[in-house]
């Protein structure tokens, strides 16, 4: 079983329940997409406390809002699986549509909207009722996917069409498309609503996009000295949780980009490990982990100095990150 | 979806003493018709069809629809992302026979079609140049997915040409980085008689010059004369006896003896070029920068693996596809210049945004180099740097090209 800490500093073992400004243990789930598996990592100590087997390629990874179900993509068996994240158990698979790559589950906890890579759609599933409520065709290998933070819009990214396609959820019908630069991968909202963030892989540049308008209001460029242009590929962003600064992972020039999220300028790049595809924020905002695809491990970033302060090795070809809710682990650990 | 025409026998036949075994035929494929008026852009797949050796090892023959298929999942992607801007595409194939005549077919098709704005052509140098220098493609955009011919893209270059398939010395050059890269700089070379094989050994010394490795050796083979499977054991080892060398550099475009090669030189030494470790556009191992996805998609229209042309195929097509979808029109001539412009990129699963060179139209792509099993490298390799972007290392650069048909200064 898990045992919960509260850590204060370097191991000084607090009382359950612990409050305040202490840093509190958290669970990152990584998905190993040449492995079969996903890695849990512990924030108290970064190491990997176990390893389970999940089905073929895994790449997005997700929490119920309890954080008691672990939703994984895994690709190559066509199924969103639904894990025990305590057992690493298999539940139950839900009907995902074909080759699912990226998903999100919608405010209301139990609709969950995935891309399917390979057949151009977006399916969309009640994760409670396993029932399938609508594909919607979308554009070409479908990838990026995001829920408004008020659950009326999903959209989703194609990276061949080069869109971001706008979905009503409550009618589930794709209502617009904004044209967005080359190999879209991954579309995050502001905590607000208002605005969309789209990275671009091989147009090299992240949109912001006007939510209400749906129009491109900015579009940031990178520039990293020394690595040539069109090794830097933009891939998973993750906003930080006081909505100043945005994460901005950038493929195989091997860094993480800061970018300010008033000013849009890149305010620092973070040297983390090969070809990083994704960012996760941990909840404080004082850490984020990334997924380095081709180095086999994950980079702990501190938020604060903004430096890479640890290198944790994975499986292979680590994907994508999720940290588990901890109301999740609480009732888990006091359950049991 | 989709749907498919059948094909259509448009070809004129004779019985005289040129009687025509011309066979024109067409297939069109249109897009699911969105609820707009627009009526779809045409683009043309223009081959002339070749006459391919017997596979020597019972390897699988290069498939009579090579190219076409690319274009038509190229058709097939297009139309999928068009229908969000109000754009649909459709693609009409006119296959010329070994033969026939090709200026006959061509002004066929454009009485039967109106202006042909955009022409996929497959085709050999030669008839490459008669279809860009026939009145009926004034207007039009080419885009060859064919020869590899380096001259298209120097003396004999045309303005409205494009290059989507890599040049020989693009392949040579990938080859050459490779070899640097890891110091095999010796190699010792074996050409075949065809003129293809010249122009392919040609490259080789030129890539050679360019980055620095060493011809040690040249020979010849002509396989026409004897059984390779009586005499492989015996000549090779002769034809490969030479100085001391890293590899034996191989130039058999029609694919008569390099096969037989590999494992059978004098010396234990790899055999590279146009068998063995081979540079090329595409192939069944490319699967990195999710060519995968690609892939299967091919795989799922055609029933076999991409090659090389395959890819070029659907590469022509997306590029025009995704140029009109960026600029939501189907205009031949605004698509033209945004293809033409410095600022168009497209994706093409290869893991860098991809353009055309303002001075000779030949689109910059990576280049595998791989061998049946894997991907072994992919060039530009690390190392070799160009001061505007490491994929101009690769074939003719800005001051290297006599192409002046761009606008380039003499």
């Amino acid at each position: 079983m898990i045992l919960f800490r509260f850590f204060v500093g370097a191991a000084l073992l607090m009382p359950l329940g612990a409050q305040a400004h202490e840093v509190q243990a958290h669970q990152v789930y990584v998905s190993n997409e040449r492995d079969n598996t996903v890695s849990v990592i512990d924030s108290a100590t970064w190491e990997v406390t176990r390893t389970f087997p999940v089905g073929r390629r895994p790449r997005g990874l997700t929490f119920s809002k309890d954080g008691r179900r672990l939703f994984v993509c895994a690709s190559d068996s066509d199924a969103v699986q639904v894990i025990d994240p305590d057992t690493g158990q298999l539940l139950h698979d839900l009907p995902s549509g074909e080759d699912p790559e990226q998903f999100s589950l919608a405010p209301d906890g139990k609709t969950l909207f995935i891309a399917n890579e390979n057949n151009a759609t977006t399916t969309v599933v009640d994760a409670d009722t396993r029932k399938v409520l609508a594909q919607i065709d979308v554009g070409i290998e479908p990838e990026g996917m995001a829920v408004s933070p008020d659950g009326k819009l999903a959209v989703t990214t194609s990276e061949t069409t080069n869109m971001v396609h706008w979905i009503d959820t409550e009618t589930l019908q794709a209502t617009d498309a904004t044209p967005v630069g080359q190999r879209p991968r991954h579309a995050e909202f502001t905590r607000d609503g208002k605005r969309l963030w789209v990275s671009s892989e091989i147009g090299g540049t992240v949109a912001v996009i006007d939510v209400a308008t749906r129009q491109v209001v900015e579009t940031i460029g990178f520039e990293i000295k020394g690595i040539s242009g069109d090794r830097i590929q933009p891939v998973g962003i993750a906003l930080a949780e006081d909505g100043r600064s945005a994460f901005v992972a950038l493929g195989p020039s091997d860094r993480v980009a800061v970018v300010d999220t008033e000013s849009f300028k890149v305010k620092s790049y973070i040297l983390v490990g090969r070809r990083v595809w994704h960012v996760a924020a941990l909840p404080g905002g004082e850490r984020l982990v990334t997924t380095n695809g081709v180095s086999g491990d994950v980079t702990v970033i501190d938020a604060v100095s903004l430096k890479a302060i640890r290198s944790i090795k994975v499986g292979r070809y680590p994907w994508g990150a999720a940290v588990r809710p901890v109301a999740g682990v609480r009732s888990a650990g006091a359950g049991e | 979806m989709p749907t498919r025409a059948d094909l259509i026998d448009g070809g004129p036949r004779g019985f005289g003493r040129h009687a025509l075994r011309a066979l024109l035929t067409a297939c069109a494929l249109l897009a699911a018709a969105p609820a707009l008026a627009n009526p779809p852009l045409t683009i043309h797949y223009v081959e002339r069809r070749v006459e391919r050796p017997t596979p020597l090892n019972n390897e699988p023959p290069i498939p009579a629809d090579e190219g076409l298929r690319g274009a038509e999942l190229g058709l097939r992607d297009g139309n999928a992302t068009g229908r969000f801007v109000g754009l649909s595409f459709a693609l009409k194939s006119t296959v010329v026979e070994p033969g026939a005549d090709l200026p006959t077919a061509l002004a066929t098709l454009a009485r039967e079609s109106g202006p042909l704005r955009f022409l996929v052509v497959n085709a050999p140098a030669d008839d490459l140049l008669a279809i860009a220098d026939a009145p009926e493609t004034r207007e039009s955009v080419l885009l060859n997915v064919g020869a590899p011919d380096v001259r298209l893209r120097d003396r004999d270059c045309r303005a409205r040409l494009l290059h989507v398939l890599p040049s020989r010395d693009m392949l040579t050059d990938a080859l050459a980085q490779f070899l640097l890269y890891k110091r095999w700089n010796r190699l010792l070379l074996v050409s075949g008689p065809g003129a293809d094989d010249a122009l392919y050994a040609d490259a080789l010394r030129k890539s050679a010059k360019k980055f620095g490795a060493r011809i040690v050796a040249e020979t010849s083979f002509d396989a026409r004369g004897a059984d390779l499977r009586d005499s492989a054991l015996k000549e090779f080892a002769v034809i490969t006896r030479g100085p001391e060398h890293d590899v034996v550099a191989v130039a058999d475009e029609r694919a008569e003896f390099g096969a037989n090669l590999v494992y059978n030189t004098a010396s234990p030494r790899p055999v590279v070029g146009t068998q063995g470790l081979t540079p090329t556009a595409w192939g069944r191992p490319v699967e990195a920068w999710a060519a995968v996805q690609l892939q299967g998609r091919f795989a799922k229209l055609a029933g076999r693996p991409m090659g090389a042309v395959d890819w070029a195929g659907w590469m022509a097509v997306h590029a025009v596809t995704e140029a009109a979808t960026q600029l939501k029109s189907s205009d031949g001539n605004a698509i033209r210049d945004l293809l033409l412009s410095k600022k168009f990129e497209v994706g093409g699963f290869k893991g860098r945004a991809l353009s055309f060179r303002p001075w000779n139209g030949q689109l910059r792509q990576p280049v595998f180099v791989l061998w049946p099993g894997a991907v072994v490298a992919a060039a530009p390799v690390e190392g070799f740097l160009h001061r505007h972007t490491e994929l101009d290392t690769l074939g003719l650069d800005e001051p290297e090209s006599a192409c002046r048909a761009f606008g380039g200064t003499p």
